[in-house]
């Protein structure tokens, strides 16, 4: 088939392309060729939510009014007028920062016209002991968004067709092979990076943006170093429906020895669930009837076969201990949701992993979201590192734009990757830690996170850090 | 001529002429009436091709545009009413002297100028067609001439809204004339952007020892002190010569950093802005005039206004 034969094209490239240009002479073909390919200032390359933001954000910039830009997306465009009546059992929970980043172009708009759930406090607990860590603002502002991917990705295909002069999407497009320009280039070789399609067609940019997921093709081709680590769990995904209608502007987390299971609100009669356990545990999930599967979620929740006497009674020694201190150190516990049904069809899962690449720039080319980083869901933080990435490189790129710089010019790209190393770098290890943290029934762990636990409760300042 | 007139049909005779014409007249002025000096070109000759190597010979060039294209582009921008969104410099001529390979031509492109690029040096300007041959737009917005700026004055009378002349005075040989071809080519009202180093005990300890033969940071040979400018003989010389100082600040080179920035003091290095006076007048004739004769009487004879 000709997708084969474009495949097959694409992987004869890629063998040359690693004897690279850090020396010897480019073969004349690819440069009459790269001649004639359209030359964009910037190619963000993967369309999820990450990349599309990217490039709407950009394409929303005054500095880039004169500026191509160029949106390259393997899938079929996503849109829609009107949410379908059942809820996608994909979600992610927005915080404000990344609302506001999205409302700076006009996306956040579309997302409240079409389905959102803000919710105003989280409850965390432990299911080895009765600690609980609490997070709610004092003043009634919203905590985060419970919003679900698909409804993100139609805001911001709409705020795309809004810039569609400046911003030239290509769907159905994969990039097969990277060409790399040298730094300081000499007489014949193209300054630009080269993209090749897998449909045969080409294009040369200023910037490549990798914006193409964990397993990033971009940052494979740069041959960027990547720390990973598959976490030995998966996460079920599925649509719940409650037992009664409440407000339900709460957002539930336990962590379970096998691994965190979350509520995260979709309505007044509906959550998403995320449980993160073992592959055999997960996959158990996915099989058996609706029935089980309600009761399994609604025991991780309530039931307290977890507890030994001994971590209750510490817990209760420490809480006791806290109350004198500071009366007002531990809160009100509230009682989940229980579930009476799943959405039939539902249910999915997927493997969790981490990843961290060891740079985020090369000459030309910068990477954002999970490409960059990917972390464990249990924190909710996976997609807003990913929306902080773009804030960050737009500024950058803007203040390049306006000084008439090389877009492509490490000098400002390791200025976003400076910053924005600084930030993720200790809350990915936190995610990690916490994970492993909380994978164990071991007396003296359990009673280190639930001293933790109650601790951070108790103290307002670390609270109003996480 | 009286040659071209009898000999209409014999045009190649005619440019034979005026081409031997020309040469005589360059080969006057290259002997004791250039600002161009052969020895300082001498010293660019080696480097040509190293103008575009971020971190080499040059790096120092490369970051100071951080600070001297945002100088140009928010006066410009402070002076003009128009702004066209994305291309702050939309429709602006911009005479760049002294380009060498082009490193502030280019970013001043990118913000919609239409630069015009002279250096006396063939390989500078051959590496910097070279360089910007790969983007079409700058290919179309930046135009680069092997030749000094006496040799355009004639072609280029008041013809552009902006001169920028960076790193380039320290470097002429006679400085007053090359201020008075400045302002030939100049449109009235049109800015003139400097930026150069002081004559100072500073700046011989700093630019010249430490940045030439400690640090490195500046290539071997490429200054000589003597040749530096105060900033108060360059006022003087824009100010006799029908300019308006409008601007001085000092810049301060962080070689750890490797970054630019500005300060109050000019001992080291400096940049200026002028205007010069004429239709559009930022200051009046009869003003300047009586400034000067409390400094230098001898200086405001024959001064042309």
């Amino acid at each position: 088939t000709s997708a084969v034969m474009a495949a097959v094209c694409g992987r004869g490239l890629l063998a040359p392309l690693g004897a690279r240009l850090r020396g010897g002479p480019r073969p004349p073909l690819r440069f009459v060729a790269a001649a004639a390919a359209p030359l964009y200032d910037v190619v963000v390359s993967g369309g999820g939510m990450v990349g599309s933001a990217m490039a709407a954000v950009l394409g929303h910039d005054i500095h880039f009014r004169d500026k191509k830009i160029a949106l390259l997306e393997a899938g079929p465009r996503k849109e829609y007028e009107r949410v379908p009546d059942s809820y996608s059992n994909r979600v992610s929970s927005i915080s404000p920062g990344s609302a506001t980043l999205l409302s700076s172009f006009g996306a956040w708009d579309h997302v409240c016209s079409l389905r959102l759930k803000p919710f105003r406090r989280m409850q965390v607990w432990d299911a080895c002991s009765e600690a609980m860590i609490v997070f709610e603002k004092d003043d009634l502002d919203d905590m985060g968004y419970i919003v679900e991917n698909d409804v993100i990705m139609s805001a911001l295909t709409k705020q795309l067709d809004a810039v569609a002069d400046r911003v030239e999407v290509f769907y159905g497009s994969r990039a097969v092979g990277y060409t790399w320009p040298l730094p300081s280039h000499s007489c014949d070789t193209s300054p630009w990076v080269q993209i090749q399609l897998a449909d045969g067609r080409r294009l040369q940019t200023k910037l490549l943006i990798g914006a193409d997921g964990h397993n990033s093709v971009v940052r494979k081709e740069a041959e960027i170093k990547n720390i990973e680590h598959r976490y030995d769990q998966s996460a079920v995904v599925a649509t719940l429906h409650l037992s009664e209608a409440t407000d339900n502007n709460v957002a539930w987390q336990r962590f379970l020895p096998t691994g965190p299971i979350a509520l995260l609100p979709l309505s007044d009669t509906a959550s998403s669930l995320v449980w993160s356990t073992s592959h055999e545990h997960a996959s158990e999930l996915l099989a058996m009837d609706e029935e089980s599967f309600v009761d399994s979620i609604n025991s991780a929740f309530w039931s307290n076969v977890n507890h030994s006497d001994f971590i209750d009674t510490a817990g209760a020694m420490f809480r006791s201990a806290i109350s004198l201190l500071k009366p007002s150190g531990s809160a009100v516990r509230q009682l989940p949701p229980s579930v009476a049904k799943v959405d039939p069809e539902s249910r999915a899962m997927f493997p969790l992993g981490m990843g961290h690449a060891t740079q985020y720039v090369q000459h030309r080319v910068a990477l954002i979201g999970d490409a960059a980083h990917r972390v464990h869901p249990l924190a909710g933080q996976g997609v807003n590192l990913g929306f902080g990435d773009i804030a960050c490189l737009a500024h950058h790129l803007s203040a390049a734009a306006f000084n008439g710089s090389d877009l492509g010019s490490l000098k400002h790209l390791l200025k976003f990757e400076t910053e924005r190393q600084r930030h993720n770098v200790s809350l990915i290890a936190a995610i990690d830690v916490l994970k492993r943290l909380y994978s164990t029934r071991l007396a003296p762990l359990v009673l280190l996170r639930t001293w933790g636990l109650q601790a951070t409760n108790a103290l307002p300042p670390v609270k109003v850090r996480i | 001529s009286p040659i071209s007139a009898g000999l209409k049909d014999q045009s190649w005779f005619h440019d034979i002429q005026l081409s031997l014409f020309r040469l005589t007249v360059k080969r006057l002025y290259s002997t004791s009436h250039s600002s161009v000096d052969s020895k300082e070109m001498k010293k660019f000759q080696l480097l040509a091709h190293k103008w575009w190597d971020e971190e080499g010979e040059y790096s120092a060039l490369h970051s100071m545009n951080d600070i001297r294209v945002p100088f140009i582009r928010d006066t410009l921008l402070n002076m003009s009413s128009n702004y066209h969104l994305g291309n702050p410099l939309s429709g602006v001529k911009i005479l760049d002297v002294g380009c060498g390979g082009g490193l502030l031509s280019e970013p001043l492109g990118r913000l919609g100028a239409l630069v015009t690029g002279i250096d006396p040096l063939e390989d500078n300007i051959r590496t910097a067609d070279q360089h910007k041959s790969f983007d079409p737009v700058l290919a179309k917005r930046i135009q680069y001439k092997s030749s000094s700026l006496e040799e355009i004055v004639e072609e280029c009378m008041e013809t552009f809204d902006v001169i920028v002349a960076s790193e380039v005075v320290e470097h002429v040989a006679d400085l007053e004339m090359f201020i008075k071809c400045c302002s030939q080519v100049l449109k009235p009202g049109g800015s003139l952007f400097i930026t150069t180093i002081n004559k100072t005990q500073l700046s011989y300890i700093l630019g010249i020892v430490v940045a030439e033969k400690i640090i490195g940071i500046v290539p071997e040979g490429t200054h000589e002190w003597e040749k530096f400018v105060p900033p108060e003989e360059l006022e003087r010389l824009l100010e006799s010569n029908g300019f308006s100082v409008k601007t001085v600040n000092g810049m301060l080179y962080n070689p750890l950093s490797g970054s630019w920035s500005w300060m109050e003091n000019t001992s080291v290095n400096y940049a200026m802005h002028a205007v010069k006076c004429g239709a559009q007048g930022q200051s009046s004739p009869a003003g300047t005039l009586s400034e000067m004769e409390g400094e230098q009487p001898s200086a405001t004879a024959g001064m042309a206004m």
